[in-house]
């Protein structure tokens, strides 16, 4: 990995709440380079959707608020950007595609308007041209007979052909960075594949760099080089896919392995992780995750753990890795 | 029994005469808008096809029933009112107040009324409880009321009906496209605009907007003959346009003292009022079933 394309230093986003202020995430940092795919696990509120909207500074306002950190894009501060600026930056430099793909077309208009949006904004192309650079679009993310598509309204098309129109849509820039939050959430085993297959083939042609989120394992360890995984609003444990995936070091992680069924696997039964995922108003005051830890300590209760380099580009935030 | 549930199946028995109905309920409304049509044109050339002067007196000839009752003559089709008045001639006047009136109170009324809505919606929070308050309020106060307000402290005209259904009516459709826009702001398509460069203004003009315009097309059919119900009873109260002009709702008040002895002179402007309106809420239903993107391509 060279220069990453995306650094996120530290960065803090609180919500505040009538029940206080919750820390949705809490001193996260990470990088991404050119072609690179970091994965984001998590279960549901541990903050990656927060870390990612905290990118693009799109937080829900007024509850949410990015306190501190830094976002670098290439090396230029995005926090430090005005909001004008910043609305120059999405889509040209940071695209998303996020979940829902039965909403994420605008009913209205033709496929073809939608598409030629963002290219006629980006490139300031005009007429013919500009028809011709959407249908190239749409023939890029493999929609067949892309001509005719363009004409065609958004319910006429399948979920998974939705989801290629906004894929098509989020290449338009290009960007350098791409964030796909959950996108094959809601389509079909088969559908899903392709998409994920369409994914890595852009982000190869256009050396994207990516940030996968999602709490699909088997969807990490095919798309991502890299994994981070959170909870509570931290990472509790980043590296290499194939590492992470053979020796986890965090209890957590471990528990989230145990927890996906294996083919061919002995053990029939699959590992639940005990207990509820923590409220985030009311932390514990040390490790987030030690009331369901299964290799709790005393230490854990009472400190937070800190950055602990397990392996080369591989760390974690646990005692157990404390050389004692 | 198998192959029975099968041919069923086969045939979609439930479905088919749906379809069938939707159809046909969305072939053009040749009534309803032929009705609107003729209207807007008797109106347009009221100086050309009325047949006489509406304001013209003539005494002698006061309460002339129709051309069918046998004291009528096609002199006056419709007969005349207490003042010897040609009555399709002041129908034919009237209709000129009457559309003007229900179209451009609820074209003022709705502009801004979709655009508190849109503001409300988008911004949320303190803005959109500030608004919907005034909205809350405006509501609770009667229309006749405030008309008659004005009637008594400006003087009845037509630009103060215009004003006083406008200044209430907004409301409800701030009410209509707020909701709306809430149930869009959570879609997906507006968070994608918003991560793809998408400002406010943007967001607004081009994904909300062409979004609530079915909404508020249908809305602003039905409440044109609201609107002109609503003026009809003010001119019937005395507080909307002044007398002589013909508008059909005081000449319904002018001829109630009658009813039992000249009923044409209340009746026919009652039949203009219920042609339009039924007219307009018509074509409104017809629109609210077709604008939608969904049924277009069935």
């Amino acid at each position: 990995m060279a220069v990453p394309v995306i650094e996120v230093k530290d960065l803090h986003t609180h919500l505040v709440t009538r029940w206080g202020t919750v820390k949705a995430v809490d001193g996260v940092s990470f990088s991404v380079g050119e072609s690179e795919t970091l994965g984001l696990v998590g279960e549901s509120g541990s903050g990656k959707s927060m870390t990612c909207l905290s990118i693009v500074r799109l937080v829900p306002r007024p509850a949410a608020r990015i306190v501190s950190g830094e976002v670098l894009l290439d090396g230029e501060d995005l926090l430090a950007r005005s909001e004008r600026e910043m609305q120059r930056i999405r889509g040209r430099k940071v695209a998303m595609i996020l979940q829902d793909p039965m909403s994420s077309l605008n009913p209205v208009f033709s496929v073809g308007m939608q598409v030629r949006e963002p290219v006629a904004a980006y490139h300031g192309l005009r007429g013919r041209a500009l028809g011709r650079r959407a249908a190239e679009l749409l023939a890029a993310v493999k929609i067949p007979s892309p001509a005719a598509r363009l004409r065609a309204f958004p319910h006429q098309l399948s979920g998974g052909m939705r989801q290629r129109v906004v894929g098509a849509m989020a290449i338009a820039a290009p960007p350098r960075l791409l964030i796909a939050d959950e996108p094959t959430t809601s389509l079909d085993l088969t559908i899903q594949a392709q998409y994920l297959a369409l994914l890595k083939e852009l982000q190869e042609r256009h050396r994207l760099a990516m940030i996968f989120v999602t709490h699909n394992l088997g969807i990490v360890a095919r798309m991502c080089d890299r994994v981070a995984v959170m909870y509570a609003g931290r990472i509790v444990e980043m590296g290499p896919v194939r590492e992470l995936f053979t020796a986890p070091a965090h209890p957590y992680t471990r528990a989230l392995m145990e927890s996906v069924p294996r083919l061919g696997a002995r053990r029939e039964l699959l590992t639940a992780i005990d207990g509820q995922p923590p409220d985030l108003a009311k932390l514990p005051p040390g490790c987030a995750f030690a009331p369901r830890c299964a290799n709790v300590m005393e230490r854990c209760r009472v400190e937070a753990p800190p950055e602990i380099a397990v392996s080369a580009g591989h760390a974690t935030r646990c005692w157990l890795h404390v050389p004692a | 029994m198998a192959a029975e549930s099968a041919n069923a199946t086969l045939a979609l028995p439930g479905v088919e005469p749906t379809v069938g109905a939707r159809r046909a309920r969305r072939r053009w409304p040749v009534i309803s808008t032929s009705i609107i049509a003729a209207f807007v044109l008797v109106a347009l050339l009221a100086p050309l096809v009325s047949p006489a002067d509406p304001y013209e007196q003539t005494l002698r000839l006061r309460f002339r029933p129709p051309v069918w009752d046998e004291r009528g003559s096609w002199q006056h089709p419709l007969g005349t009112d207490r003042l010897g008045r040609d009555l399709l001639a002041r129908i034919v006047w009237g209709s000129r107040v009457s559309l003007a009136a229900g179209v451009i109170t609820v074209l003022l009324a709705s502009a801004f009324g979709a655009a508190v809505g849109l503001v409300a919606g988008y911004y949320g929070g303190r803005v959109d409880a500030f608004l919907m308050r005034v909205t809350d309020a405006t509501l609770s106060f009667p229309v006749i009321l405030l008309a008659l307000i004005l009637a008594v402290t400006v003087g009845p005209s037509f630009t103060n009906v215009v004003i006083a259904i406008a200044v209430i009516l907004w409301a409800r459709y701030a009410r209509v496209i707020r909701g709306q826009v809430l149930t869009l702001m959570e879609l997906d398509f507006i968070a994608q605009a918003r991560v793809a460069g998408a400002g406010a203004g943007r967001i607004i003009m081009r994904h909300l907007v062409p979004n609530t315009m079915n909404t508020l097309v249908v809305l602003v059919t039905l409440q044109v003959g609201y609107v002109i119900i609503l003026e009809a009873s003010l001119s019937f109260l005395g507080a909307g346009i002044p007398p002589p002009t013909p508008a059909w709702g005081s000449m319904i008040a002018e001829g109630r003292d009658f009813v039992t002895s000249a009923w044409w002179v209340s009746f026919f402007p009652g039949l203009a009022i219920l042609l339009v309106v039924l007219a307009f809420n018509l074509l409104g239903d017809w629109l609210r079933d077709t604008l939608d993107p969904k049924l277009r391509q069935l």
